[in-house]
């Protein structure tokens, strides 16, 4: 009697599990897009995704990641790609391109703007490469909390490493890009000169050890959706974080932070495609769709990030559920660009694994 | 030793109750912490105190929205007629806890009947007299429980990756079967240390060949040691999670790698909702094995006193 | 001895095949023969498919720290010109003009060919940072050049005047290199050979080695501090109570080490359980709190916890096994408790006690989702930085190295526990 109980135990438990694994081996023709999550996720599931979908039937899989090539890298040299649309840096997007992880993409099968201009003119400068297409513009800056503060607010990238006049933690991307930059900004190097002062030892001995002056009050994220959450914990004071998560939280969950644009340290996210992705084509028919001029603009409309389109701009109206305008909390509004850098990805892609080695001995000290 | 000697002088006493004591702190270090978070599954709020309404054991600070939100996060319509049929199998579908989880059953079931297939066999031939290079093989065997899990997870990243067996289902039941059968190896070879070779020469001289033999008087008397093995290999797959997170893609996420992204991001207490449910399913997984335990010793003739 | 001859084509009888068999020695020999084959044939096929799917991965992987081919196959003929070079001054001629000759090679691959000049660059940039975009400018300028191409390239860029490269290209170019091995101790080749240590800014692999192993050791004595009173309680109550509060001790051996590990980040975190309670008994200051978490103190206390099982249990077989009348006997020849305890109980523990410690102690240095959940910067451990090197940095030569180290630390402890504890007496529960 026990002997038949623990058989038919066994070979139910064996039958439940063939049949879950075949039905989970069923793969239909699904679109896998690769984001960064959270609200920036969020701002291309309503402009893209959604209606791309409605559209054209295909259903799109949307899956989050921290950024980097690794995953990349690993699948293409796997020969097993599961990923068809990844959303990059522009030093990952040069990389990846020139050790062949990415396919190239033709710009001819871009739509022009609704005025007649070809794309290759109506795409911002540096927005278009072999094996990417931009998106948009976003930009790295700090945000502080504004009840943290009673009298004279936090206004300069200084501000940020000085704890004596504005005391309390910060929370620091936990990665040598942009706090290299904002440390030297901070220390008197004016924006333009940056990279020329980084590209020597003795500016990153600078920039190190000006963020050694702060280290012991630094809180480090890595995730895009840590910084507002350590700001709305009471973790931290102020926090580097991409310039539209701030934005997130300050709109839809009325938070009282305030950004600081000063110093800000813009790039640009592209769409990439994998080399072998399984729907490659699908791919590059959604690259199509969504670098449209009306899709990049109605994606500002769910996130303060710039569309890398001219003729996007002037249609940039107001966020779509809080009814903000959202012109001027772009990266690109005339008072925000005042005092800004573009990260530089030929330095980034040169330096990153040396900076990096370095910076994690710093932080491991 | 257990009781205090009726001649113990005062620094006697205060050692016994001081080592009680003492006991008793470590105790609680080890068991407070998984009991702490149980109530906090069912906070009412989405904060990781207690509350002071919660202390005062007010009926509104609790509530089930997170173990909720573990069947609804993900789901295509959460706000349809509750517990429909729609709603159920929209939640079966999509729902991404219950995927997981779905994955890590189909994962764990697949990898534990390998392991204790392949593991129950080779420990009846460990334990057999006259094996060469016992000790050798025995050492082989049991390496995937000794070397360090980031090392086993490289290395089989690095060769699976190779042969297009990263992320796949097929992949990840390899690697969670070969974590696995350390376990059932070690244990039928316990049981099979204390079994009786003569009720084998017994059976023999009764007439009955050797499957039948093994069939009848050999499995019978292992199968408590095969099934707690087969329940180690369970729970090893069950609760891995660096060599998932190097193996597996978005298909095949499983629970273990879903709470690790939800606890390096963000816990939000739905992450607290699923770990009080794995702690059930410890308890669970205790309660077997200390039955098993038992019927054991009595079938050996031992009584628990 | 009868002799059974058997009519031609039946069957033999057992007792004919014992008779015919010949000599008692020769039937025994064979018959143990069959033994150990079926013994072996059982074995087998686990053997196989640990082999298959778990030796050999980590085999290849230990390869992958040595092996490092690429630069030889990208650049062959500039490694063939440098193969003599001395490196005391800028190589020849020659190796300038081999050097454009495979750049023009790569570029009329195809696509398979132009992804190698990626790849070379940015393996060459992980030893000397910065030629990445030198590598790949050059080559894009690579048939605008003509003889005498050392002052073509150096004009180009000026990085081609620099000894610093051309060491690189010559190291890297056998398939096999010692880099990875020397970087996962802090030191490097020198441009002139020689080994050297790592510039002070980015030496960090010798403390993390030295923090994995004080972080192990602390762990390893606080379970031995508080597992050893526990395991002796555990030992000498009687079975029914002591079966009782076993349960404390194996609920939490059976539960997930990610459920252990959060509901930690629960208790200590600054707004956590732990704190808020000794605020609210003002223990502690309310705005400023220690830093319980995200730190080492986050993860040795984490560990403690969850190794402390794997030490009480072998402790509590042990002593179990231990006849309370010894220390009877002890006492009643005079020692005071605590002699009798030191000279005559412990000695007794001390096969349980090594084999405990050697235990925690092993799975201590591999630990890797605890220090990397509640660890934070200083209490990360070598595995943080293998798994890092393997999907951040994706110099995965480096961490198979660092993974080789790790994995030979692993294998002399095991060596230890054997000789303590022997492999076939390991137990479970």
């Amino acid at each position: 009697m026990k002997k038949t109980i623990l058989k038919s135990t066994i070979g139910a438990a064996f039958g439940v599990a063939s049949i879950g694994l075949l039905a989970s081996a069923a793969v239909g023709k699904d679109l896998t897009v690769v984001s960064w999550g959270g609200a920036y996720t969020k701002s291309q599931v309503k402009a893209y995704h959604e209606p791309y979908t409605a559209q054209t039937g295909t259903v799109i899989r949307s899956e989050d990641y921290n950024g980097g090539l690794a995953e990349v890298k690993a699948q293409v040299e796997a020969g097993n790609v599961t990923w068809d649309l990844v959303d990059v840096e522009l030093s990952d997007a040069v990389r990846g391109c020139d050790e062949g992880l990415l396919e190239p993409i033709d710009k001819s099968i871009l739509p022009p703007a609704p005025d007649g201009t070809p794309a290759e003119a109506d795409f911002l400068k540096g927005t278009l490469h072999e094996c990417a297409v931009a998106t948009i513009v976003w930009t790295t800056i700090y945000a502080y909390d504004t009840t943290k503060f009673s009298g004279e607010q936090p206004s300069t990238i200084a501000d940020l490493f000085d704890t004596e006049k504005f005391p309390g933690k910060r929370g620091l991307r936990k990665n040598p890009k942009t706090n290299l930059e904002f440390a030297l900004m901070a220390d008197g190097v004016p924006a333009a000169d940056v990279y020329e002062v980084l590209s020597t030892p003795e500016g990153v001995d600078r920039a190190f050890a000006k963020l050694s002056t702060i280290k012991n009050d630094v809180i480090w994220w890595e995730a895009g959706s840590q910084p507002p959450q350590m700001l709305a914990d009471g973790e931290v004071v102020m926090a580097t974080a991409y310039n539209g998560r701030v934005f997130d939280a300050i709109a839809t969950e009325k938070k009282p932070f305030e950004i600081v644009w000063d110093g800000q340290v813009w790039d640009l996210d592209l769409w990439v495609i994998p080399k072998g992705a399984p729907n490659k084509d699908a791919a590059l028919d959604f690259i199509v769709y969504s670098t449209d001029t009306q899709r990049l603009a109605d994606q500002a409309a769910w996130i303060s990030y710039g569309p890398a389109r001219a003729s996007s701009v002037s249609m940039i109206g107001k966020h779509a559920e809080a009814g903000i305008e959202m012109g001027p909390h772009m990266p690109t509004a005339p008072e925000n660009f005042k005092n800004a850098v573009q990260n530089d990805f030929e330095f980034w892609a040169d330096h990153q694994d040396e900076l990096n080695e370095r910076f994690n001995a710093w932080l491991a000290q | 030793m257990a009781a205090l000697p009726p001649y113990a002088g005062p620094a006697g006493i205060a050692w016994h109750y001081g080592f009680r004591v003492f006991c008793g702190f470590v105790l609680l270090f080890l068991i407070l912490p998984i009991l702490v978070i149980i109530p906090l599954s069912f906070n009412a709020e989405p904060y990781f105190t207690y509350s002071k309404a919660m202390i005062t054991l007010q009926p509104e600070a609790y509530s089930w929205r997170w173990y909720m939100d573990i069947m609804k996060n993900g789901m295509a319509a959460p706000n349809a007629n509750m517990w429909s049929w729609t709603w159920l199998s929209d939640s079966w579908n999509n729902a991404q806890w219950i995927h997981a989880t779905k994955n890590s059953f189909i994962i764990a079931i697949f990898s534990t009947l390998i392991a204790t297939a392949l593991g129950t066999l080779a420990a009846l031939g460990l334990t057999r007299a006259h094996m060469p290079f016992r000790k050798l093989i025995m050492a082989l065997l049991i390496s995937p429980m000794i070397v360090p899990l980031i090392i086993s997870a490289a290395g089989m990243f690095f060769f699976y990756s190779s042969i297009g067996l990263s992320q796949t289902f097929p992949g990840i039941i390899l690697a969670h079967a070969a974590l696995g059968t350390p376990f059932v190896v070690i244990t039928v070879t316990a049981t099979l240390a204390g079994f009786d070779s003569n009720l084998i020469r017994a059976s023999a001289s009764l007439g009955a060949s050797p499957p039948r033999t093994f069939f009848k008087v050999i499995v019978p008397l292992i199968s408590p040691g095969v099934i707690s093995g087969g329940l180690f290999a369970f729970v090893t797959s069950f609760d891995e999670v660096v060599v998932v997170l190097f193996l597996t893609g978005f298909e095949q996420r499983t629970v273990t790698r879903q709470m690790w992204a939800g606890v390096r991001e963000q816990i939000s207490p739905t992450i607290l909702a699923v770990a009080t449910l794995l702690v059930l399913v410890s308890i669970l997984l205790l309660t077997t094995l200390e039955l098993l335990r038992r019927r054991n010793e009595r079938m050996r003739g031992m009584s628990a006193q | 001895m009868a002799e059974a001859s058997a009519p031609a084509g039946s069957a033999k009888t057992t007792y004919q095949r014992i008779v015919d068999g010949g000599s008692l020695k020769a039937q025994l020999r064979r018959a143990n023969r069959r033994q150990r084959l079926s013994a072996l044939a059982m074995t087998g096929p686990l053997l196989l498919f640990l082999l298959a799917s778990f030796l050999i991965p980590i085999g290849v992987m230990l390869f992958r720290s040595v092996d490092d081919p690429l630069v030889g196959e990208a650049l062959p003929r500039t490694v063939e010109a440098l193969a003599d070079w001395d490196r005391a001054d800028l190589p020849d001629e020659a190796a300038y003009a081999a050097l454009v000759e495979d750049l023009l090679a790569l570029r009329d691959g195809g696509a398979d060919g132009r992804a190698m000049i990626g790849r070379v660059a940015t393996r060459l940039n992980f030893e000397d940072a910065g030629v990445r975009s030198t590598v790949t400018s050059t080559a894009r300028k690579a048939d605008a050049m003509e003889a005498p191409y050392k002052a073509a390239l150096i004009e180009a860029d000026e990085a081609w005047g620099d000894r610093g490269i051309w060491a690189t290209i010559q190291r890297l170019g056998p398939d096999f290199t010692a880099v990875h091995f020397l970087a996962s101790v802090d030191l490097r080749y020198t441009v002139d050979g020689e080994i050297a240590p790592q510039p002070q800014e980015r030496q960090v692999y010798v403390s993390i080695w030295m923090r994995t192993l004080m972080i192990s050791l602390t762990v390893t004595l606080a379970c031995v501090a508080l597992g050893y009173p526990v395991a002796y309680l555990l030992a000498t109550l009687p079975m029914r109570t002591s079966n009782l509060l076993m349960v404390l001790v194996l609920l939490p051996f059976w539960t997930s080490l990610l459920v252990r590990t959060t509901s930690w980040i629960v208790v200590l975190g600054q707004n956590g359980v732990l704190l808020e309670f000794l605020a609210f008994l003002h223990l502690v200051d309310d705005v400023d709190r220690p830093r319980l978490i995200y730190n080492m103190t986050g993860s040795i206390v984490a560990m403690t916890h969850i190794l402390l099982p794997f030490m009480i249990l072998p402790l509590y077989s042990v002593m179990r096994g231990i006849s309370p009348s010894y220390m009877r006997a002890a006492q009643n020849l005079g020692a005071p408790p605590a002699t009798a305890f030191i000279k005559v109980y412990l000695p007794q523990t001390v096969p349980g006690l090594g084999a405990g410690c050697v235990l925690v102690f092993i799975l201590a240095i591999g630990y890797y989702i605890t220090p990397a959940l509640v660890g934070g910067e200083s209490g990360t451990m070598i595995s943080n930085f293998i798994a890092h090197h393997m999907q951040r940095s994706l110099n995965w030569g480096f961490a198979a190295a660092l993974g080789t180290l790790l994995l030979v630390g692993v294998m002399a402890l095991y060596w230890v526990y054997d000789r303590i504890v022997g492999i076939n007496n390991v137990k479970l529960g």
